[in-house]
C-alpha cells in the first residue's frame, strides 16, 4: 500500500465517521458543521486520488464543490436555523443511540453490497463504492427518522454528497458540465428549501414537518 | 535474555503501576498551576491502609469482604498474558485476548456484586452504570484486538487445517512495527483510538467518570468502593493501578512501534510510553469536562465503531 | 444397549408405581425421586461407554406401526446428549422430593412424578431413536408431558395459560417436523434414519428447505427467536425442579435434532451457517435483553435460556459454515464450542433454576424487588446460586468461559476466508455484548435477591434449605467448576461426538481440535494462578486484620443516618440505563405517578416489558384466525345429530372419491 492510498483510506475514514456523528448528534448546528465539513472532504478527495497530475477540470470542479458544500450550504442554513429559532432536534423517530446502531448495520450492508456490485472500472480504493452506499443510506436515514425540516434538508444533502462520491468512482471522465449542472440544481434545491424554511416558520412558528401533515386536505 | 525480560515484566508492572495515577495527577496538578500531590503518593496511601484495620457494615456477607481479593487476583493473573511491547508475554497462546478481556469481566462482576452486597442506593447506582457502560466498552476493545490480529496476515488465505490465523497478544504486538504502520496505518490508528476510548471508560478517567471526587451522583467506579476500608481498600487502589497499567501497556504498543530486536530498547520505549499516555490522560482531564451520562454511550459507541471500521478496512483494504 | 431399555423401563415403571400411590404423597414422592435416580444411573452407563470407545450400538426390532421400526442406537452424538439428558433430572429429582413434600396433600405428587419420569424416559428416546415414527412419538410424549408438568398449579390462571401457549406452540413446530420428515422419506421407502443417510439429498433445493424446516421446528423446542415465546411463559410456570430440566435439557433436544438432520444432509450451504449465526445473534442479545427487563426470577432464568440457545446457535453456525466452505478448523471448533454449551448450559442453568426455586420454596416470592438480603440466611443456597451466576456470564475459570472461548475461537480464525468475515464479525461482537450484558443481568439477580437487606417481611423468615436440595445444587456447582478447570480433557473427550456431527473422513478432527486444546492448556494454568493469587491474598488480609478487631457499624450512605432497607437500589432502577439505552427493542410499558411537591404524599413507578414477538407477531396473526373462524361458526350447533351428519358425509364423501 503507498502513502497516497493511506491518505485515501484516512479520508474515506473520516467522511464515514461524519455520517456516524451526523447520526448521532441532535444539535442541529453540530449537524450543519459536519455536513459541511462531509462536502470540504469529499471535494479534497478527486484532488488527493489524482496521481500527482491533476486534471485543471478536476481542480474547478474540487474548488466549486468545496466552496459551494463546505460556506455556502453551511453559511444559508445556519441563517436558517438562526431565524427560525430552533437548536435541536427534539423527538426524532428513531433515537441517537439507536440510528447509530442501525448505521452501524448500513456500513455492513454497504461493504457487502460493494464488495458484490459489478463495476466496469477499477476503483482507486475498494472503499470508495461502499462509502458512497453508505452516504446514500445514511441520508435517507436522516430524512426518514428526523422531524425537523432542517435535518431533512442536511439528510438531502448527504444523499447527494453519497452520488457524488459513486460518480466519483464511475465516471472519470464525466463531463464537467453535467457535475457542474448537478451542483447548481442542489444549490437551487437548498436555496429554495432555506426559504421555504424561513416562510414556514414565520407562518406557523415552528419547522416540524409532521405538523404539516395537517394541511394535507 | 527474552526469559529474563519476559519475567521481569510482571515485577515491573508490581512495582511501577502505582506511579501511573502520580503521573496522572501531577500532569493535573501542573495544568491548573498548582504543586499537586507527591509523584508516590498512591504508594503512600495503600501502604498506610493496609497498616489500618477496617470497618465493615453490618449488612454485608463475605461476597464484599471477597470483592477486592477477586479482582486483585483477576487483575495478576491478566498480567500473565499482557505483552510490554514487543516483548512476549510469560503465557502467550491462540485467543489470550478473550481471556484478558474477560478476566476484566471478572474484576468488573465481583466489584459491582461487592458494592451491592452493602445495600447503599449510591453504591447501587455506581454500579448500575459499570454494567452499562462495559456492555458497549467490552466489543469495542475486542474487535479493536481483532483487527490487530489480522493486519498484514490474512490474505495468505489457505488455512492449513491445524493452524489458526488469528494469533495471541504477545505475536500480534510483535509484529507491529514500523514498517506495519506505514502499510496500515488507518486500521492502527481507529484500533488504537478506541483502546484509548476504553482506556478512559475502564478506568473510571474523565471525560466518562470523575475520579477526583467520592461522592457526587454522577460516580460510576469511585462510588462503588465507599464502603471498603483498610487492607480491602488498598487492594482496590493497587488492583486499579494494575488495571491502569494493562491498559497503558496495550495501548502503548501499538504507539510506540520500537522493534528494533533490542529488547531492552524495544521495552524501554514502550515503558516511556506508557508514561507518556498517563500524561496524555492527564492532559485530557485537564482539558475536558465530564460528559453527562446519557452522552457517555455515545462516546463509547464511537469507540465501537472505530474498531469495526478497523476490522472492516482490515479485511476489504488488503 | 439393554441398559438404555431397562433405563427406560425403570423410569416409566417408577412412574406408573408413583402414580399408584397417588394417595400417599411420601410413599409417591419417594418411589418417583428414586426410580428417576436409578433409571438414570443405569441409562448413563451405556452413554459413558458409548463416548469413550466410540463405538455406535444399535438395536432393531420389527414394530406393527406403519412405516415405524424399533431402531435405537446410541453412537457418539446420542451418548453426548444422553449425559445432560439423563444427568441432570437425576440430580433435580433428589431436589423434586424435599421441593414437592411442601405441597403434600394439595397436590397429587404421584401423577406429577409419573409425567416427569416419562418425560426423562421420553427425551433419553428423543435422542436414540432412528426411525422418524418412533422419533416423533417420543418426541410428542416429550412435549405431553412437559405440559402436564407445567400445568402442575393448575388453579392458576397464568399457569393454565402458559399451558395452553406451550402446547400450541410445540404443536406447530411438531406439524413442520412431520413435514419435514415427509420430505425426507420423499424417495424412500422407509423411515428409518439410516436410509435418509444412505439415499443423501440429491437435489439440492429440497435439503435446503429440509434445512429451513428443521430450523422453525426444532428451533420452537429449542427456543429460537422469534419462535421462543411460549418459553418465558412456560419455564417459570412449572414447579422448580420441572423448570431445572425443561430449562436446562428439554429445550437441547431442538440442538440434538438439527445436529441429527445436518449429518443427513450431506455438505450444507453457506447460507445455512448465516441463517443460524443470525438466529444466533437475535436470540442471543434480545434473550439477554428481555431478561434483563424482569422482575420475576424464573421468568428472568427463562429468557436467559432464550440467550444461552443463540450462543449455542452462533457456535453451530460457525461449524457450518466451516463445513460449508471446507474450513475444518472452523468447523471443528465451531461445533465444539456450540456442543459443550450444551453441556454447561444444562448445569448452570439447572443450578441457577434450583437455586431460583430454593428462594421460592423458602419466601413464596418470585418478584426480585420484593426479596433481599438472603445471603446471610441461605449462606449455602447464595454461594451457590453466585458460582452459577458467574458460571452463565462465561467468566473464567468456570465452564462458560470454556465454550464461549471456543466459539470466538472459531469466528476469529474464520476471519479473513470469504464468506466468513462479515459473520466472523458479527459472532464477536454479539458475544462481546452478550458478555456485558449477562453480566448486568445477574449481577442484578444475584445482588437484589441474596445481597442488601431484606425487602419484604416474608424474606426475613427465610432459612436454609434442606441438606438434599443443597447437596443437588452443590454437584451441579461442582460441575461447573471441574469442566471449568479441566478443559483440554472434556474438549479431547468430545473427539467421537465432533466426528459424528461434522462427518469428516479426509480431515483429522483430533489435528483440527488440536489449535484449541494448547490456549485451553494455558487457561487452566492460568486458572491455577488466579486460585493461587487469591489464596495469598485471602491469607495476606486475613493476616493483616488479625489482631486489629475491625470494628462494624451500618453502611455509609453518605452522611444518612436513618437507613431502611427501603432506600437501596431496586432492580429496575439497576437495570433502567441499559433497558432505556435499548428502549428501541424492548418496547417497556411503564405507568408512573411522578413524585410531586416539596412533601410528596406518593408516588408509583410500574414497569413490564411483554414479548415484542407475542405482542406485534403472534396476537394479531391468532386474533386473525380467530376472526376466520368464527365465521365458521354456524357449523357448530350443539346437536348430536348434527355431528353424526357431519360424520356421515365426510364418510360418504371419501368412499365417493375412492371409488371415483
Amino acid at each position: 500500500m503507498t502513502h497516497m492510498e493511506l491518505w485515501i483510506d484516512i479520508l474515506i475514514v473520516l467522511l464515514i465517521l461524519t455520517n456516524l456523528k451526523l447520526m448521532g448528534s441532535s444539535r442541529l448546528s453540530a449537524c450543519i458543521r459536519t455536513v459541511a465539513l462531509q462536502g470540504i472532504l469529499l471535494g479534497a478527495l478527486p484532488l488527493i486520488a489524482g496521481h500527482g497530475q491533476i486534471p485543471f477540470r478536476v481542480v474547478i470542479l474540487s474548488g466549486v464543490t468545496i466552496l459551494l458544500k463546505g460556506v455556502v450550504f453551511p453559511w444559508l442554513l445556519l441563517r436558517a436555523l438562526r431565524t427560525s429559532n430552533t437548536r435541536r432536534e427534539m423527538e426524532p423517530f428513531i433515537g441517537y443511540s439507536t440510528s447509530m446502531l442501525i448505521s452501524v448495520g448500513l456500513i455492513g450492508l454497504a461493504m457487502w453490497m460493494g464488495g458484490r456490485l459489478p463495476l466496469p472500472v477499477p476503483l482507486k480504493s475498494p472503499l470508495v463504492v461502499p462509502l458512497a452506499l453508505f452516504t446514500i443510506m445514511t441520508g435517507l436515514l436522516a430524512i426518514v427518522s428526523r422531524r425537523k425540516a432542517i435535518s431533512q434538508v442536511l439528510g438531502y444533502l448527504v444523499m447527494e454528497n453519497g452520488i457524488y462520491a459513486f460518480g466519483l468512482t464511475l465516471a472519470q471522465k464525466e463531463p464537467m458540465l453535467i457535475e457542474l449542472g448537478t451542483l447548481l440544481d442542489v444549490f437551487m434545491a437548498v436555496f429554495v428549501m432555506g426559504i421555504a424554511i424561513f416562510h414556514i416558520n414565520r407562518e406557523f412558528d415552528h419547522i416540524d414537518t409532521d405538523l404539516l401533515a395537517s394541511l394535507r386536505d | 535474555m527474552t526469559m529474563n525480560m519476559t519475567l521481569l515484566q510482571i515485577p515491573a508492572a508490581f512495582i511501577l503501576a502505582p506511579l501511573l495515577p502520580g503521573v496522572i495527577n501531577r500532569t493535573k496538578a501542573f495544568f491548573a498551576g498548582r504543586q499537586g500531590q507527591p509523584l508516590l503518593q498512591a504508594y503512600y496511601d495503600i501502604a498506610k491502609l493496609l497498616r489500618k484495620s477496617a470497618v465493615y457494615s453490618r449488612t454485608t456477607t463475605w461476597v464484599f469482604r471477597a470483592g477486592p481479593v477477586i479482582s486483585l487476583a483477576a487483575v495478576i493473573t491478566a498480567l500473565f498474558v499482557l505483552p510490554v511491547g514487543g516483548s512476549a508475554a510469560p503465557f502467550s497462546f491462540t485467543g489470550d485476548m478473550i481471556f484478558l478481556a474477560y478476566l476484566l469481566g471478572v474484576v468488573r462482576f465481583f466489584t459491582v456484586v461487592a458494592a451491592l452486597d452493602t445495600g447503599s442506593p449510591f453504591e447501587g447506582m455506581g454500579a448500575s452504570r459499570e454494567v452499562q457502560f462495559s456492555v458497549l466498552a467490552e466489543p469495542a476493545l475486542l474487535l479493536s484486538l481483532a483487527a490487530m490480529s489480522l493486519i498484514g496476515n490474512f490474505h495468505t488465505a489457505e488455512i492449513a487445517p491445524s493452524r489458526s490465523l488469528f494469533m495471541s497478544l504477545s505475536e500480534i504486538y510483535a509484529r507491529l512495527t514500523m514498517n506495519a504502520w506505514a502499510q496500515s496505518g488507518t486500521v492502527l490508528l481507529l484500533a488504537a483510538g478506541a483502546i484509548a476510548i476504553v482506556l478512559l471508560a475502564e478506568n473510571c478517567r474523565i471525560p466518562v467518570d470523575d475520579p477526583t471526587t467520592h461522592l457526587e451522583l454522577t460516580m460510576i467506579h469511585e462510588v462503588m468502593v465507599l464502603d471498603h476500608s483498610g487492607p480491602d481498600f488498598a487492594m482496590i487502589l493497587y488492583a486499579a493501578a494494575l488495571k491502569l497499567w494493562i491498559f497503558c501497556a496495550l495501548l502503548a504498543g501499538v504507539l510506540t512501534p520500537v522493534r528494533s530486536g533490542n529488547l531492552l530498547l524495544d521495552t524501554g520505549a514502550v515503558m516511556v510510553g506508557i508514561f507518556l499516555i498517563a500524561v496524555g490522560v492527564g492532559v485530557i482531564e485537564s482539558i475536558m469536562a465530564r460528559l453527562r451520562l446519557l452522552r457517555v454511550p455515545q462516546l463509547l459507541s464511537g469507540a465501537g465503531v472505530f474498531a469495526l471500521l478497523a476490522i472492516v478496512l482490515v479485511l476489504r483494504g488488503q | 444397549m439393554s441398559l438404555i431399555l431397562t433405563a427406560i423401563i425403570v423410569l416409566c415403571a417408577s412412574g406408573l408405581a408413583s402414580l399408584g400411590c397417588g394417595r400417599i404423597p411420601g410413599r409417591a414422592n419417594a418411589i418417583g425421586a428414586a426410580g428417576t435416580v436409578l433409571g438414570c444411573l443405569i441409562g448413563l452407563a451405556p452413554a459413558a461407554e458409548a463416548l469413550w470407545s466410540g463405538q455406535a450400538q444399535a438395536l432393531h426390532m420389527a414394530w406393527p406401526v406403519p412405516l415405524g421400526s424399533f431402531h435405537i442406537q446410541i453412537d457418539a452424538l446420542s451418548a453426548f446428549f444422553l449425559l445432560p439428558v439423563l444427568g441432570l433430572p437425576a440430580i433435580a429429582a433428589i431436589y423434586g422430593k424435599t421441593y414437592l413434600a411442601a405441597y403434600s396433600g394439595k397436590k397429587n405428587l404421584g401423577a406429577s412424578w409419573f409425567f416427569y419420569t416419562i418425560l426423562v424416559a421420553s427425551m433419553a428416546l428423543v435422542v436414540i431413536a432412528r426411525n422418524a415414527v418412533l422419533f416423533l412419538m417420543a418426541w410428542e410424549i416429550m412435549s405431553l408431558s412437559s405440559f402436564f408438568l407445567v400445568c402442575f398449579e393448575d388453579e392458576k390462571e397464568a399457569t393454565r395459560k402458559a399451558g395452553w401457549t406451550y402446547l400450541v406452540a410445540t404443536h406447530i413446530g411438531t406439524a413442520f417436523l412431520l413435514v419435514m420428515f415427509v420430505l425426507l422419506t420423499h424417495h424412500n421407502p422407509s423411515m428409518d434414519f439410516d436410509h435418509f443417510s444412505a439415499a443423501g439429498m440429491n437435489g439440492a433445493s429440497i435439503s435446503g428447505l429440509v434445512f429451513l424446516l428443521a430450523v422453525v421446528g426444532f428451533g420452537t423446542k429449542a427456543g429460537f427467536m422469534p419462535f421462543h415465546v411460549w418459553l418465558p411463559e412456560a419455564h417459570p410456570a412449572a414447579p422448580s425442579h420441572v423448570s431445572a430440566v425443561m430449562s436446562g435439557v428439554m429445550i437441547k433436544t431442538g440442538i440434538y435434532g438439527i445436529l441429527r438432520i445436518l449429518t443427513f444432509l450431506g455438505h450444507p450451504d453457506p447460507w445455512w451457517g448465516w441463517v443460524l449465526t443470525g438466529i444466533g445473534v437475535v436470540s442471543g442479545i434480545l434473550g439477554v435483553l428481555f431478561a434483563l427487563a424482569q422482575h420475576d426470577l424464573k421468568r428472568l432464568l427463562a429468557y436467559h435460556s432464550v440467550e444461552n440457545i443463540g450462543i449455542i446457535a452462533l457456535g453451530l453456525g460457525m461449524g457450518v459454515l466451516g463445513m460449508a466452505l471446507n474450513q475444518p478448523v472452523l468447523a471443528v471448533i465451531g461445533f465444539a464450542g456450540g456442543l459443550l454449551h450444551v453441556l454447561n448450559h444444562a448445569i448452570f442453568k439447572g443450578l441457577l433454576f434450583l437455586g431460583a426455586g430454593a428462594v421460592l420454596h423458602e419466601t413464596g416470592e418470585r418478584d426480585i424487588e420484593k426479596l433481599g438480603g438472603l445471603m446471610r440466611r441461605m449462606p449455602v443456597t447464595g454461594a451457590l446460586f453466585l458460582l452459577g451466576a458467574v458460571a452463565i456470564c462465561g467468566l473464567p475459570p468456570l465452564n462458560g468461559f470454556i465454550s464461549e472461548f471456543l466459539i470466538y475461537m472459531a469466528a476469529l480464525s474464520g476471519m479473513g476466508a470469504a464468506g466468513v468475515s462479515l459473520s466472523g464479525i458479527a459472532v464477536i461482537t454479539a458475544l462481546a455484548m452478550i458478555g456485558g450484558l449477562a453480566a448486568a443481568c445477574f449481577t442484578k439477580a444475584f445482588g437484589v435477591v441474596f445481597l442488601g437487606e431484606a425487602r419484604t417481611s416474608a424474606t426475613e423468615k427465610a432459612h436454609e434449605v434442606s441438606a438434599a436440595m443443597r447437596f443437588s445444587m452443590a454437584i451441579l456447582g461442582l460441575g461447573c467448576v471441574l469442566i471449568g478447570v479441566s478443559g483440554p480433557a472434556v474438549i479431547s473427550a468430545m473427539k467421537p461426538v465432533l466426528e459424528t456431527v461434522t462427518g469428516y473422513q479426509n480431515y483429522d478432527v483430533a489435528a483440527c481440535l488440536a489449535g484449541s486444546l494448547a490456549p485451553l492448556k494455558h487457561i487452566s494454568a492460568a486458572a491455577v494462578i488466579f486460585l493461587a493469587a487469591a489464596g495469598v491474598l485471602i491469607w495476606l488480609r486475613r493476616w493483616l486484620l488479625s489482631g486489629r478487631n475491625p470494628a462494624e457499624s451500618g453502611t455509609w450512605s453518605c452522611g444518612y443516618l436513618r437507613s431502611s432497607a427501603r432506600i437501596q437500589y431496586t432492580a429496575s432502577s439497576f437495570a433502567q440505563p441499559l433497558t432505556g439505552m435499548f428502549g428501541f427493542f424492548l418496547q417497556t410499558h411503564q405507568e408512573i405517578e411522578p413524585v410531586e411537591g416539596y412533601f410528596p404524599s406518593k408516588g408509583r413507578l410500574h414497569t413490564d416489558t411483554g414479548d415484542i414477538f407475542t405482542r406485534n407477531l403472534y396476537r394479531p396473526i391468532f386474533k386473525g384466525v380467530e376472526r376466520f373462524l368464527l365465521r365458521l361458526h354456524w357449523i357448530q350447533q350443539g346437536r348430536v345429530q348434527l355431528y353424526v351428519l357431519y360424520v356421515a358425509v365426510t364418510l360418504l364423501f371419501l368412499l365417493v372419491w375412492n371409488l371415483r
